[in-house]
């Protein structure tokens, strides 16, 4: 950690020496430790720390950008010439209108101690205490059990400062049997919320009822998706269009749609970044505080989320704290979505389903057609036949080519409990979705695979 | 830098190490992107740092930092120890690497044109005149063209003696058209698809693409696509352009021959491998002429090198030769599992990531057509080319891959266009249906910047020379429209 005080300074340092018309300097700094275990013993395990300083200067409307890693003064002054240099070369760019002005943010704590100092023999108890069990009933553990902690800071030359230090802990495992495997995971700022030996269980449990699948034909299932595999739909449809530079560019699936509805009126999805169960972010890459934004409520389709460059192309948009780093040219994105919870367990939608799949989690989604929101990819550990309200067997993995919206718009039961996902691309931003179990009435797979 | 080097090497052997590496890296990095002729981005990065491992206790540690200072070379180090100590709380089989590796070497990208020294001003004039050319086209709704030019200078050293300095210079550049009516998004991109091409080359790669000449082109497709028939659904001939193809080659030949995945070291992340060890040597890949082959050392590719993260030289190896699986990429642990030696494939995203077994250029060896006579030798069939969409399940077996563009082939003639094309099989069934590749003069190497693998997250560069290939009886069409 370095601490606010000398981040503070590192930056006005930055601004005190250029003199561009605005200036703005973005600072993270990570330290992250990751065990990785397979054929249930530790196989890889590093530790890493790194910094950024980004600096964006805007002369006229022209902007220049550069980044270092080095805190040394030289390295500062290097690291404002390179940025006004990219400027001195660079076109006006008319879409610009500032840099955000200063807005109250609120406080979060964000940041657990235990979780900063997780030390390596911890996380290796960790990994032991799912690898022992899973040896012992014949089975493979492999997992990775990340601790990191972070400070992001934003300064501008308009007076705007945040500062927020955060920490997440992160395990995943899947454990495998010679013919069926088994996932668990969970997320959380706090280490001490990360039991490791439970989700060894859950995932164990899984791994040895998924022991010799059956075939089935690919087609179309009413389906259970659990926690795990709902989080991915979120994550992708997010991808795909909730950002509003698809949604400008008619790319999103939003895009000329608000206020009619999208999918069913039991689907209600917003972003909020000061949610404390969702690895909360008070401001983005701008230093603009994040705003709720509902994407979708009761069905209907609602908003997009902003940063200042998409919001100064609507009059009257503002920016709903959604800026990624700058450059890029893929726009705001939201980071911390949920799907609002419904009433139901996952038990009782297994005994309402009389012929349907369960299945426990999605592998390699990818998009197809981004506007009718149509994603490939494949089921993984631990898909099952229902038959009359049970499961009956594991059937071997399967494609879906399926449209996440027409899936949405066929809801029969929600969850009442929810669990946290990251999907892999969102992995570098604190956040991720928050999402119920579902119960789809119609999920088309259209091919299956050997395992 | 022998001082710091040696200072990491002998503080771990005396902390208890029995091996020790370390790798320093300066990068610097230029990117600019244009889009809707607005310059949106240019930006001039720099990072350093280093990177530890070690083993001891039997076990792997690794310590990275961005500060390299003596003091901070001490404290890392000597974390890099502490880790792997704590590793072998969980141990598995000891750690063998096999014979020592030693190279006293240095290596630099070759390249005709630095791409550093040439002006910010002449990249940015050309892709704004590219930008310009392709919105010609009414109707198109995004152009966007961009540009990534990187240095870096590695220091590697290990316990062993060896003591290494590279110097890899990539370039990178692309174009992407994209229409947008009320229900259909298409695009072009040129010379290859996620964002640009890229090779290890000076900007001579860039004049060699000649990216204005083919702008407009770009931007007439994509809209002549939002009106183009559906891609029909069935099974069929196909015949595939050579970047689809490189794709291809990665997803289901590259992935699946990496020894660390196929031992079960990446089954908590992207899965495991169906090429398993008692397939080696015997088990049908493919047709007889498929010949896939890793090469470090082909001229420009994106995996080219002169010696990987842990210090083995540069290879070419047969992965499958004659259509039979030949070879796996390999570490120097992996490989001394079988007896082997490491064909010099462990590679790290930077200076702040552990090395893992990747991709280098894997290559789809030329066979003898010419592309015209392939087109003409196919009755009824549909031409794909320029990845869209890709996704395989985690043993590499079932995967469905979309394209960008496609047309369908009737009595041996190019016919409508085709939009929303995709394609599914099973790896060793697509390619055992392989019955024709055309020859060197279509053969490139095509740069894949951004290729996952690893916890955290590792992306890398890698390379895949392909020319345009037939398969027979493939389920195209496979997105349902609703």
């Amino acid at each position: 950690m370095l601490g606010e005080s000398k981040v503070r300074e590192r930056i006005e340092r930055i601004l005190s020496l250029s003199k561009a018309d605005q200036t703005e300097v973005v600072f993270i700094r990570e330290s992250e430790q990751l065990t990785r275990f397979a054929n249930s013993y530790i196989h890889q395990n590093i530790a890493k720390e790194d910094v950024e300083l980004r600096v964006r200067v805007v002369v006229g409307k022209k902007i220049g950008i550069a980044s270092t890693n080095d805190l040394r003064d030289a390295a500062l002054q290097r690291v404002v010439e390179s940025a006004m240099t990219v400027a001195s070369f660079q076109h006006t760019n008319p879409d610009f209108i500032s840099l955000p002005e200063p807005q109250p943010i609120e406080e979060i704590d964000g940041f657990a101690e235990s979780t900063a100092a997780c030390t390596p023999e911890r996380r290796a108890q960790a990994a032991k205490s799912i690898c022992v069990p899973s040896r012992e009933q014949g089975l493979n553990a492999s997992g990775a059990f990340a601790t990191r902690s972070f400070e992001y800071a934003v300064g501008n030359s308009l007076g705007l400062f945040a500062y927020y230090p955060t920490t997440l802990a992160d395990l995943r495992t899947v454990i495998m049997s010679d013919t069926g495997s088994g996932y668990a995971a969970a997320s959380s700022l706090d280490v001490g919320d990360i039991d490791a030996e439970s989700l060894g269980r859950e995932a164990i449990d899984k791994a040895v009822r998924s022991r010799n699948p059956v075939d089935i034909s690919p087609g179309e299932y009413t389906v259970i998706l659990e926690e795990y595999a709902v989080n991915a739909l979120m994550a992708y449809l997010a991808y795909m269009g909730f950002g509003a530079t698809a949604v400008q560019e008619g790319r999103s699936f939003m895009a000329g749609k608000f206020g009619e509805k999208v999918t069913g009126e039991n689907i209600s999805i917003w972003d909020d970044g000061l949610d404390p169960t969702n690895l909360p972010m008070p401001f983005d890459f701008e230093g603009v505080p994040k705003q709720r934004v509902d994407l979708i409520k009761k069905g209907v389709a609602m908003g997009a989320v902003y940063d200042s460059y998409t919001a100064g192309r609507e009059e009257g948009k503002k920016s709903t704290g959604h800026a990624l780093p700058a450059p890029n040219t893929f726009g705001p994105f939201p980071w911390n979505m949920a799907m609002e919870p419904g009433t139901e367990t996952k038990q009782e939608m297994l005994a309402s389903t009389e012929k349907g799949l369960w299945v426990t989690r999605l592998h390699y989604v990818r998009p197809v057609h981004p506007l009718k929101t149509i994603i490939t990819g494949m089921t993984r550990d631990g898909t099952f036949l229902i038959e009359d309200g049970e499961l009956v067997a594991p059937v071997k993995n399967l494609r879906f080519t399926q449209s996440i919206l027409e899936a949405l718009s066929d809801v029969q039961m929600i969850g009442r409990e929810t669990r946290m996902g990251r999907e892999a691309f969102m992995e570098n931003l604190i956040g991720g979705t928050r999402a119920p179990a579902l119960k789809i009435g119609r999920f088309t797979f259209t091919s299956a695979t050997e395992f | 830098m022998k001082k710091l080097t040696d200072r990491a090497l002998n503080l771990a052997q005396t902390k208890g190490a029995s091996y020790a590496d370390i790798r320093i890296i300066d990068l610097e990095t230029q990117s600019i992107a244009v889009k809707n002729g607005i310059v949106e981005g240019i930006s001039l990065d720099t990072s350093q740092g280093f990177g530890v491992r070690v083993i001891a206790d039997g076990a792997w540690g690794f310590a990275s930092s961005s500060r390299l200072e003596p003091e901070e070379v001490d404290r890392v180090t000597a974390l890099a120890v502490q880790i792997a100590k704590a590793s072998a709380l969980v141990k598995g089989e000891e750690i063998d690497l096999g014979p020592p590796e030693v190279h006293r070497h240095t290596y630099r990208t070759p390249v005709e044109l630095d791409p550093f020294q040439v002006s910010l001003e002449q990249k940015i004039d050309l892709l704004l005149a590219c930008d310009e050319a392709m919105h010609r086209t009414k109707g198109l709704a995004v152009a966007e063209g961009n540009m990534l030019f990187i240095r870096e200078r590695q220091t590697f050293a290990s316990t062993e003696g060896s003591f290494i300095e590279q110097e890899i210079i990539e370039t990178g550049a692309g174009l992407v058209a994209t229409a947008v009516s009320e229900d259909e998004v298409q695009k072009r991109s040129y010379p290859n698809s996620f964002g640009r091409h890229q090779g290890t080359a000076g900007y001579e790669f860039v004049e060699r693409y000649d990216l204005l000449d083919n702008a407009q082109r770009l931007g007439e497709e994509a809209v002549a696509l939002l009106s183009a028939r559906q891609c029909p659904s069935g099974v069929t001939t196909l015949v595939m352009g050579p970047t689809q193809l490189a794709l291809q080659v990665h997803e289901s030949c590259g992935h699946p021959t990496e020894l660390d995945r196929v031992l079960g070291t990446e089954a908590s992340y992207a899965g495991t491998s169906f090429l398993t060890p008692e397939k080696l040597g015997s088990f049908r890949y493919g047709s007889e002429i498929v010949n896939i082959t890793a090469d470090a050392t082909v001229p420009g590719g994106l995996g080219t090198f002169g010696y990987d993260d842990e210090g083995a030289p540069a290879q070419r190896t047969p992965l499958v030769k004659d259509g039979i699986f030949v070879g796996y990429l390999t570490s120097r642990e992996t490989a001394s599992r079988f007896g082997q030696r490491s064909n010099g494939t462990m590679r790290a995203d930077g200076w702040s990531n552990i090395p893992l077994i990747r991709m280098t250029n894997i290559n789809l060896e030329p066979g003898d057509w010419e592309l015209d006579d392939l087109i003409a030798d196919t009755d009824d069939g549909i031409y794909m080319e320029m990845n869209k969409s890709w996704s395989i399940d985690d043993k590499r077996l079932n995967f469905q891959f979309g394209t960008e563009t496609a047309y369908e082939i009737k009595k041996g003639k190019r016919g409508d266009l085709l939009k929303n094309a995709t394609y599914a099989s099973m790896t060793p069934k697509f390619w055992a249906s392989c019955d024709a590749i055309c020859n060197e003069e279509y053969w490139d190497v095509w740069g894949t910047p951004n290729c996952g693998k690893g916890q955290p997250s590792q992306s890398a560069h890698v390379g895949h020379g392909a020319s345009p290939a037939r398969f027979r009886n493939i389920q195209v069409g496979v997105m349902r429209s609703s």
